[in-house]
């Protein structure tokens, strides 16, 4: 029963993560994606799947979809109802389920974040819809296979497992909420594993609302740096299994990390800005650590939410600095949208795996575009790649209506 | 176990702004009309509207909701109905918790939005593009409520209202909010009138929205008690809707104890073969049944939610004992809730 539940309310599980998948422009998987994250590459490129001519910005870091899928128990059909999100949703659960060690399983949860879900369908849908409105085939797929839960149903008949699905859709936090809800529902005992992470493809619908916003750089994408002029979207995916310490030591499975703390706040200055001393910001932070009972000085690295736009790289830098106060000077802060993009509902599930591979192989991920620090920024800028000690690593996720998320992970040894 | 009550209710819907409205058109039992929407070249796409208000609520003068969307209305009318006594009791010191829930979400500016790209993109409203995210309804209503110290918003069919309530007892278990609002709200457009229309042709889309306030304090409650939510019966390949339908059945009536005047509030509407596995579950349920979607027309998440409502509502007002809500979803799970008089 989801209500009343035989957990305990202040339930302490311990939480791991024993499987994780990516795919970002940088390409599928963890090795290719570590690999690019820990020499600094970037993903930009000209933007191909939509007419952009009439934009500000024309680059995107678009991913190249492999031209195969990997083998599922999903028939070609089934396949087909997949879109670009769809894939990459596959392509991410994949390989966190191959790597978790997992079997067929019932009643597991699958928290996903994402913004769009099938929005490919749904763009695909309007113009037809507007274009040839007598024209009904195709339409009624198109209805529904725009619709995130058909997406993650297929997901689940692909790996073999079944259970709730919980579709979380707080804009860029997504990713964090859906991974940090997981989180609550393995700790309080409400679930001995959770499947969690988010997706979010490339669409024309939103790189024109952030285009219209004129938040789209149109030269490079520069986190924190003082002439940054905005963000740059990206695609893609990221899927992790959680379960408690016990199932995993039960089971000899290999811990990629721990989630020790996850907390979530709201900012309600502005529907698309946030405070601009990043009061919540400081909030979410605190309250992750306290759940995770660490302070600023123990925290090795902060992968940031650093969209490249003015307002926010100020905002949170603001935040950062206030909320580490000494500690901000020595504490490394990247941004990895300076690689790969904005993936909006995907962003917080990518980054945290980032943040996974930061613990596993100990190195920092660098902005190499960044040349010239934010006055703001009273903490140093991760800006080459370099080797590093880290233990304890923070990420945060700020999305478009105020929903702040920070994750806390521990290395495992 | 922690218990978890009813404090507030609220509802927008095709019968009018409040719970009083969507009442009396429930105890009429008569289907609300529905409206020419949009004429297409082979067909007129119908919807029941909401009805604009009497008078224009004080709400919208909030500057947050002056460029909102008719979305965003219908859930900050709903959740202020429905907070409207917990916030006279708890006027300070009280930590609220939002939770927004939907299907199709923002239609109207995405529609306008993209509509605008297509044409040029250069001159689309930046204004727009906003409000075309899930996550903008919550984000005005919270600023509108002041003191929300969490906030989410859930997509699903209308089944994921029951896990938006099933979060919102999370929440209150671990005392992270002292009262937690559930909103379920859609809103309507041609482009929501016409993928109904190649769903399921006897169904008219109609939009509106249903809160639930829970809190822990029985003292603030309107006389009602969560008692269940079902698991969420997923459908994969190796369960279909009619099975899920069963079980979710199976886990309500261990949770009924036979005694008193019972309400099933189903998700029944028009269409025989949608309402199938949903029938069959009940099929040897006696007791009275309530189906709003019949009345008030297919309001997707916001129809979840007037079932919620609707079932709490008859509780409150004593004309049941307990009242059991069954949300057999389109194309995501089944589920069921149970709520009882204290």
């Amino acid at each position: 029963m989801l209500f009343p539940t035989s957990s305990s309310p202040q339930g302490t599980a311990r939480v791991v993560i024993t499987g994780a998948g990516i795919a970002t422009a940088l390409g599928v998987g963890w090795k290719t994606n570590a690999e690019g994250f820990r020499a600094g590459r970037t993903a930009f490129r000209p933007v191909s799947l939509f007419d952009v001519s009439r934009q500000r910005a024309k680059n995107a870091a678009e991913m190249n979809l492999p031209s195969t899928l990997p083998p599922t128990r999903l028939d070609h059909r089934q396949v087909a109802r997949l879109d670009r999100a769809g894939k990459m949703l596959l392509l991410a659960a994949y390989e966190a389920w191959q790597q978790s060690g997992w079997e067929a399983a019932e009643n597991l949860p699958f928290v996903l974040g994402t913004t769009g879900g099938g929005m490919l369908f749904g763009e695909d849908y309007f113009r037809r819809a507007l274009q040839q409105p007598w024209q009904h085939r195709g339409q009624a797929v198109r209805a529904v296979c725009y619709q995130p839960q058909v997406q993650a149903r297929l997901v689940m008949d692909a790996l073999n497992f079944s259970g709730p699905i919980i579709t979380v859709s707080n804009a860029c936090a997504s990713g964090s909420n859906a991974i940090g809800q997981a989180y609550e529902l393995v700790r309080s005992g409400q679930a001995e594993r959770a499947v969690a992470g988010g997706y979010d493809s490339l669409c024309e619908m939103v790189f024109s609302g952030f285009d219209s916003l004129q938040a789209l750089s149109p030269t490079v994408c520069r986190p924190f740096d003082a002439r940054r002029d905005g963000l740059a979207l990206g695609e893609g995916a990221a899927i992790v299994t959680l379960e408690t310490l016990d199932s995993a030591k039960r089971r000899g499975a290999a811990i990629l990390g721990e989630l020790i703390g996850y907390a979530s706040s709201i900012d309600q200055h502005h529907l698309t800005q946030p405070h601009p001393q990043g009061a919540t910001t400081q909030l979410v932070m605190k309250s992750a650590c306290a759940g995770a009972r660490v302070t600023p000085k123990e925290i090795g690295y902060i992968n940031a939410h650093g969209t490249g736009t003015v307002l926010n790289d100020s905002s949170e830098a603001t935040a950062i600095g206030e909320w580490a106060g000494h500690r901000a000077a020595t504490l490394p802060v990247s941004s990895t949208k300076a690689n790969i993009g904005h993936l909006l509902g995907a962003a917080g599930a990518v980054e945290a795996v980032v943040c996974l591979m930061v613990l596993a192989e100990q190195w920092l991920p660098p902005e190499t575009a960044f040349e010239t620090p934010d006055p703001a920024c009273k903490f140093p800028v991760v800006h080459q790649p370099q080797d590093a000690n880290v233990n304890i690593v923070l990420s945060n996720s700020f999305g478009f209506g105020g929903v702040n998320a920070s994750l806390i992970f521990r290395r495992w040894t | 176990m922690s218990h978890i009550f009813v404090a507030g209710l609220g509802a927008v819907s095709p019968a009018g702004w409040t719970v009083a409205a969507m009442r009396e058109s429930l105890d009429l039992a008569k289907p609300l009309p529905a409206q020419p929407l949009d004429q297409q070249k082979d067909r007129l796409l119908r919807a029941h509207l909401v009805p604009h208000p009497v008078t224009r609520p004080e709400f919208l003068a909030h500057p947050r909701l002056r460029r909102a969307s008719a979305i965003t209305h219908y859930t900050a009318s709903a959740v202020l109905e429905a907070a409207a006594s917990f916030r006279g009791a708890r006027p300070e010191n009280n930590r609220l918790g939002l939770i927004v829930c939907m299907q199709s979400g923002c239609v109207q500016y995405s529609c306008r939005f993209y509509d605008e790209a297509l044409k040029n993109p250069a001159t689309a409203s930046p204004l727009l593009f906003p409000e075309t995210v899930y996550a903008a309804p919550s984000s005005h209503v919270a600023a509108l409520l002041e003191n929300v110290t969490l906030v989410s918003s859930l997509v699903g069919d209308p089944s994921a209202f029951l896990q938006g309530v099933s979060l919102a007892t999370q929440w209150l278990t671990e005392e992270r909010v002292d009262a937690c609002l559930v909103a379920g709200a859609e809103e309507t457009n041609w482009i929501t009138a016409d993928a109904l229309w190649h769903l399921d042709r006897t169904a008219s889309i109609s939009a509106g929205a249903g809160a639930v306030c829970l809190s822990r304090e029985k003292g603030l409650s309107i006389g009602v008690e969560l008692t269940a939510i079902t698991d969420a019966h997923t459908y994969s390949a190796k369960k279909n809707r009619a099975q899920a339908a069963r079980f979710m059945r199976h886990q309500l009536n261990g949770k009924s104890s036979g005694h008193g005047q019972e309400l099933l509030c189903d998700g029944l509407g028009n269409s025989p073969r949608a309402n199938a596995p949903e029938l069959s579950a009940w099929r040897d349920w006696t007791g009275p049944r309530l189906s709003p979607k019949r009345i008030l027309g297919e309001g997707l998440m916001a129809a979840a939610a007037w079932q919620c409502v609707a079932a709490c509502d008859v509780v409150a007002n004593r004309r049941f004992t307990a009242a059991n809500v069954s949300l057999v979803g389109f194309n995501q799970q089944a589920i069921g809730a149970r709520f009882e008089t204290i």
